[in-house]
């Protein structure tokens, strides 16, 4: 059991890149982005064709993390310059990168047994682990410079950021490519982890980055940015976690790993809502009785 | 300072809704003047405030800002020299970034964005000491989020962040028509003082026929997107809103009619 956990956290650790990629396009930028699970896919592609090819596993990495970025930087520009709806610019990128994968590997499969290796340098708890702190990090900081502060405001409010000489075009291609090269690298991890890497393995990762987006604000709360992103650091571990807890029901295996998802992140999104109405109910109630019994008491004066 | 040239604009055009927001218009502010525009809805108003900002982009004519044609410029391009408030309290500010990060973004107005930090402590002194200039406590408050804010809050804060930087010219956008009397009254004030003190290039709108006569040297009056009166800098002062009306009248051969116009 203690490995099964060990193992959840580690690669909660390497998914956590992804997260806080779909944090960037769903939270900061307001912007829904469906090129992930093409983009998570690319990374993954990459790192391997290059690592087999012979190229260090660090340089493949970073070049996934590119890779990652233009996949990105093209849904910018279809959204941004093309003016397509921006759900419908990240699913055309997506469909467009199903194939450029399949270019990239050559075949729907790679394997990266008897390749060299990324956590051939360090077992991947503590990269992932180092990696995470240095991204999380890099990006409290990138949101307090005044290019960050201008790609926060093109989320919150583009009127207002516009009318401040800030090019919203330029903020939110920046931020989209951000989000999915970090995206890619977490592909690229994932496939040095597995050993492996396939066509398929980006499908649904949208929605797990979501999850982790929903359930670590929904824990931790999301006040400023530098608790936002631990929240969602913690928010993927803790998905992982679940996730490998359910697993472990009598009667549930692998095959009902999308479900599981879909039922975290229901609880995920339900449970908050029905916490605060709750609430509310009671903060209301009790104002109502206190102003009713105070009225009443005047009125026996 | 700003020129407005024979612009028109078209909205809707060939369909059944096409409407005439603007007729040739001409405008012509020089350093330092505060003009208020009044007319009745769909007068032409707030397009021609667009059409300045580069929000709309007209269909014929030209706006030259400080010399410089800006006809062909974005939005964002134009808003090195053009500060603008708008109707909406919220519009103007980002609700879930703190006072002094707004007020970071506003502070690089015009200039390159790059990797220094927004909020340090130099910037902060700078701050804090415009903030106490508004006078409602906003200073002791810098790292709050503006959505905790209320309207009038907000408007201040936007007043503050649109002008700082003394931009070439000032657009107000019935800046005050969505606060309660008394907020309206204090962003009023503050709008009076700030301009006067930075001596600001202003084009306000208003449907408040008092506080047009009230604030600024020069008053424009607008029906069909045309301008149909100017009221220079001196008839301005024995200007009543009786005398308005009366002009109004005489000029467009009907009573102003506009539920939205406050007479007193």
């Amino acid at each position: 059991m203690s490995t099964a956990l060990i193992g959840a956290v580690e690669s909660g650790l390497l998914y956590a890149l992804m997260a806080l990629g779909v944090f960037i396009t769903y939270r900061i930028l307001d912007f829904p982005d469906l090129t992930v699970d093409g983009s998570f896919t690319t990374g993954a592609a990459i790192a391997t064709v290059l690592t087999i090819s012979g190229i260090h596993p660090l340089l493949s990495l970073l070049c996934a993390f590119v890779g990652g970025g233009l996949a990105g930087l093209c849904t910018g520009l279809l959204h941004t310059k093309g003016k397509i709806n921006g759900l419908l610019s990240g699913i055309i990128m997506m469909i467009a990168l199903y194939s450029i994968n399949l270019r990239i590997m050559g075949k729907p499969n790679l394997t990266l047994r008897n390749e060299a290796n990324l956590f051939d340098l360090m077992p991947p708890l503590w990269f992932g682990l180092i990696l995470v702190i240095i991204v999380k990090i890099a990006l409290d900081l990138f949101f307090k410079t005044n290019l960050g502060l201008s790609l926060r405001a093109t989320g919150d409010n583009k009127k207002m950021i516009t009318s401040f000489g800030a090019n919203t075009h330029l903020t939110t291609i920046l931020g989209v490519s951000l989000s999915n090269a970090l995206v890619a690298a977490s592909g690229a991890l994932i496939a040095f982890s597995t050993n492996q890497a396939n066509n398929n393995m980006g499908v649904g990762m949208i929605v797990i980055g979501l999850a982790s987006v929903i359930i670590g604000e929904a824990i931790f709360g999301r006040k400023t940015i530098v608790r936002t992103t631990l929240a969602v650091v913690f928010g993927i571990i803790i998905y992982r976690l679940i996730y490998a807890i359910a697993l472990r029901i009598p009667g549930v295996d692998s095959m009902d790993m999308k479900l599981i998802t879909a039922v975290i992140i229901i609880l995920a999104l339900i449970i908050p809502t029905i916490n605060s109405s709750i609430n509310s109910k009671k903060t209301s109630r009790k104002r109502a009785e206190e102003v009713v019994s105070g009225l009443l008491s005047k009125e026996v004066k | 300072m700003l020129k407005v040239e024979n612009v028109s604009k078209l909205f809707n055009p060939n369909t059944i809704d096409e409407k005439v927001a603007l007729l040739n218009a001409n405008l012509h502010l020089k350093q330092g003047d505060f003009v208020t525009i009044i007319g009745s809805n769909g007068a032409g108003k707030s397009t021609l405030m667009n059409i300045i900002s580069g929000g709309i982009k007209q269909d014929l004519g030209k706006v030259i800002i400080n010399g410089e044609d800006v006809t062909r410029y974005n939005e964002h391009e134009r808003s090195k020299w053009i500060g603008r408030v708008f109707q909406d309290p919220m519009a103007g500010t980002a609700p879930r970034m703190t006072i002094e990060e707004n007020l970071a973004i506003a502070y690089k107005r015009g200039l390159s964005r790059g990797l220094s930090f927004g909020v340090t402590s130099k910037t902060k002194v700078i701050f804090k000491e415009e903030l106490s200039k508004l006078g409602i406590g906003l200073e002791n408050r810098m790292s709050a989020q503006v959505g905790l804010l209320s309207g009038g809050e907000r408007q201040a804060l936007s007043l503050l962040m649109a002008t700082f930087t003394k931009p070439k010219i000032l657009l107000l956008d019935e800046h005050t028509a969505a606060l309660d009397p008394s907020r309206a009254d204090l962003v009023t004030e503050l709008t009076e003082k700030i301009v006067r003190e930075l001596n600001l290039t202003t084009l306000m709108v208003t449907h408040n026929m008092e506080q047009a006569i009230k604030l600024g040297n020069r008053l424009i009056m607008m029906d069909k997107g045309q301008i149909i009166l100017q009221v220079d800098a001196e008839r301005k002062p024995d200007l009543t809103v009786s005398k308005l009306l009366g002009e109004f009248e005489q000029i467009s051969g009907k009573a102003l009619s506009d539920d939205r116009v406050v007479l007193s």
